[in-house]
């Protein structure tokens, strides 16, 4: 377990479908599941609403991982919202990684409304993968100082 | 390329003469060497002005929406389009005619006002690559259907196969979309092995995640956001773009490597399974950006993916405006218990 208070903690904006992942997200709640505590959860009314502006945006502003995450493919509340995100995600994610952002920056998933225990697996998941990545760099518009000096130095 | 002129011109002056169309979109000569630039004639003697040569480089169906809709009357939101408006003419080869397919099928050109007039193409030639070959001092260009001559350059001719803009060089679709062409010219067109077709984005993707950062960041590092890129693309036709949204500001308005990578990332996104690789982005960027190859890298992957390629079926919906239940999911994140029960 790594202590909160001394080490580098990943922000993970978490991007959760109002129908699914989020009562998913509900369910670990109040089921008690333990998950870390880095990701900050916003809710869109469906996957389908995802725009790659949003997920730039979040990249920008210095999130260190994005996580996208829609009913399971058939169970969309808008009966196929997630297959048009699907596709979208497939193509957003190989030019990501075709400009160099590393690949576990930005991952997609499916967690349905039931899934309380799986919405815990997925975001320790997450959050253990970004973790190994470090603090985000690339295309982040204002790098804060402290990580500037410990690329620096990493460099040396 | 002579004779396709002439054609062009006989053509275009018949159609504007017998009142068939109202104006005729092709290209004049530029007000430098080995430069053209987009041309609207609008009678039969105007005709007279449009050129064909290996320079045509700018995509003349960028034009086309707004032409057609300079000849619409004022109406109310709502009111129906009269059924008697002009129609407008257009030559086209092969990647032109697939953003034409694209444009109807986006409703962006309706096909009942479209004169459409399919080109053989044999590739087009690369400026800067001669300029770098021959100098600047170029005055006068000549071509016959191998070779390209130059007056007051170091070099006197190079050969077409060798200086054809690497898009034309990679191209596999020279013909033009039959379905959608009114009138066709028959000629030879550049023949290209499909093997090879992307090669070019094949050598980016073979190197680590540091090496395509460094690729990425210095390629465009020169940007100066002058969005000629998205003025001369005939897919980017919104009237507020995603550059120009305030609130929020999803890019910002200076030169940061930051805005300016997220400016090319989502200018290449939004062109996904609808870019024709013409070329037209490049031949436009004053700084000699690569452009092409994230469009073409989205081309690759809407290939492998989802098996469709912009506007080779007219009547078929954009890879993005439909999905197969089937569609491959590998970057889904599972649950580590259900690994690999899933598909």
């Amino acid at each position: 377990m790594t202590d909160i208070n001394t080490e580098w903690q990943p922000k993970i904006i978490t991007f959760l479908c109002t129908w699914c992942s989020y009562a998913g997200a509900d369910l670990a709640g109040v089921s008690r599941y333990q998950y870390p505590p880095n990701i900050r959860v916003i809710k869109v009314p469906c996957s389908g609403r995802m725009s790659p502006n949003l997920i730039l945006n979040a990249l920008k502003g210095g999130a260190d991982g994005v996580l996208v995450s829609g009913c399971h493919p058939g169970d969309c509340h808008y009966i196929s919202g997630n297959y048009f995100a699907r596709r979208r995600f497939g193509l957003l994610g190989n030019l990501l990684e075709f400009i160099g952002l590393e690949k576990d920056r930005v991952q997609f998933t499916w967690v349905s409304a039931a899934e309380g225990e799986q919405f815990a697996d997925v975001i320790s998941q997450v959050t253990e993968s970004v973790r190994k990545l470090g603090p985000a760099t690339r295309l982040v518009k204002n790098i804060p100082a402290e990580i500037n000096v410990e690329r620096a130095c990493a460099n040396e | 390329m002579n004779k396709i002129g002439e054609h062009i011109r006989q053509r275009a002056a018949e159609l504007l003469e017998s009142r068939e169309i109202d104006a005729f979109i092709g290209f004049r000569q530029g007000s430098l060497p080995m430069t053209t630039q987009h041309y609207v004639a609008r009678s039969a003697a105007e005709a007279q002005n449009l050129v064909w040569n290996s320079f045509c480089v700018l995509n003349p169906t960028n034009i086309l929406p707004s032409l057609l809709k300079s000849f619409e009357p004022p109406r109310r939101p709502g009111d129906p389009l009269p059924d008697d408006l002009p129609k407008v003419g257009i030559a086209v080869t092969g990647c032109w005619s697939r953003n034409l397919a694209i444009q109807f099928q986006e409703n962006q050109a309706s096909r009942k006002r479209v004169i459409a007039i399919g080109l053989p193409c044999t590739g087009m030639s690369d400026r800067r690559q001669i300029l770098a070959q021959t100098g600047e001092m170029v005055t006068e260009v000549s071509e016959t259907a191998e070779d390209l001559y130059f007056t007051g350059g170091t070099v006197a001719s190079l050969k077409r196969t060798e200086i054809l803009r690497p898009n034309c060089a990679s191209c596999v679709h020279p013909q033009p979309v039959a379905r959608i062409m009114t009138e066709v010219i028959e000629g030879d067109c550049i023949n290209n092995d499909a093997a090879g077709r992307f090669a070019e984005v094949e050598e980016i993707e073979a190197k680590d995640s540091d090496g395509r950062w460094d690729w990425f960041s210095s390629e465009f590092s020169a940007c100066i956001r002058c969005y000629s890129c998205r003025n001369a693309c005939p897919l980017c036709y919104c009237p507020t773009c995603f550059v120009d949204d305030a609130k929020p500001q999803w890019v910002g308005k200076g030169l940061n490597s930051s805005d300016t990578s997220i400016f090319h990332i989502l200018r290449a996104y939004h062109c996904a399974g609808r870019c024709t690789d013409c070329g037209s982005c490049e031949a436009a960027c004053p700084m000699g950006l690569r452009l092409r190859l994230l469009t073409k890298k989205l081309d690759k992957d809407v290939v492998d993916m989802f098996d469709s390629e912009a506007g080779v079926e007219p009547f078929k919906p954009l890879p993005l405006s439909t999905y197969s239940q089937a569609d491959p999911q590998p970057f889904i994140v599972q649950p580590s218990h259900s690994k690999g029960e899933d598909s």
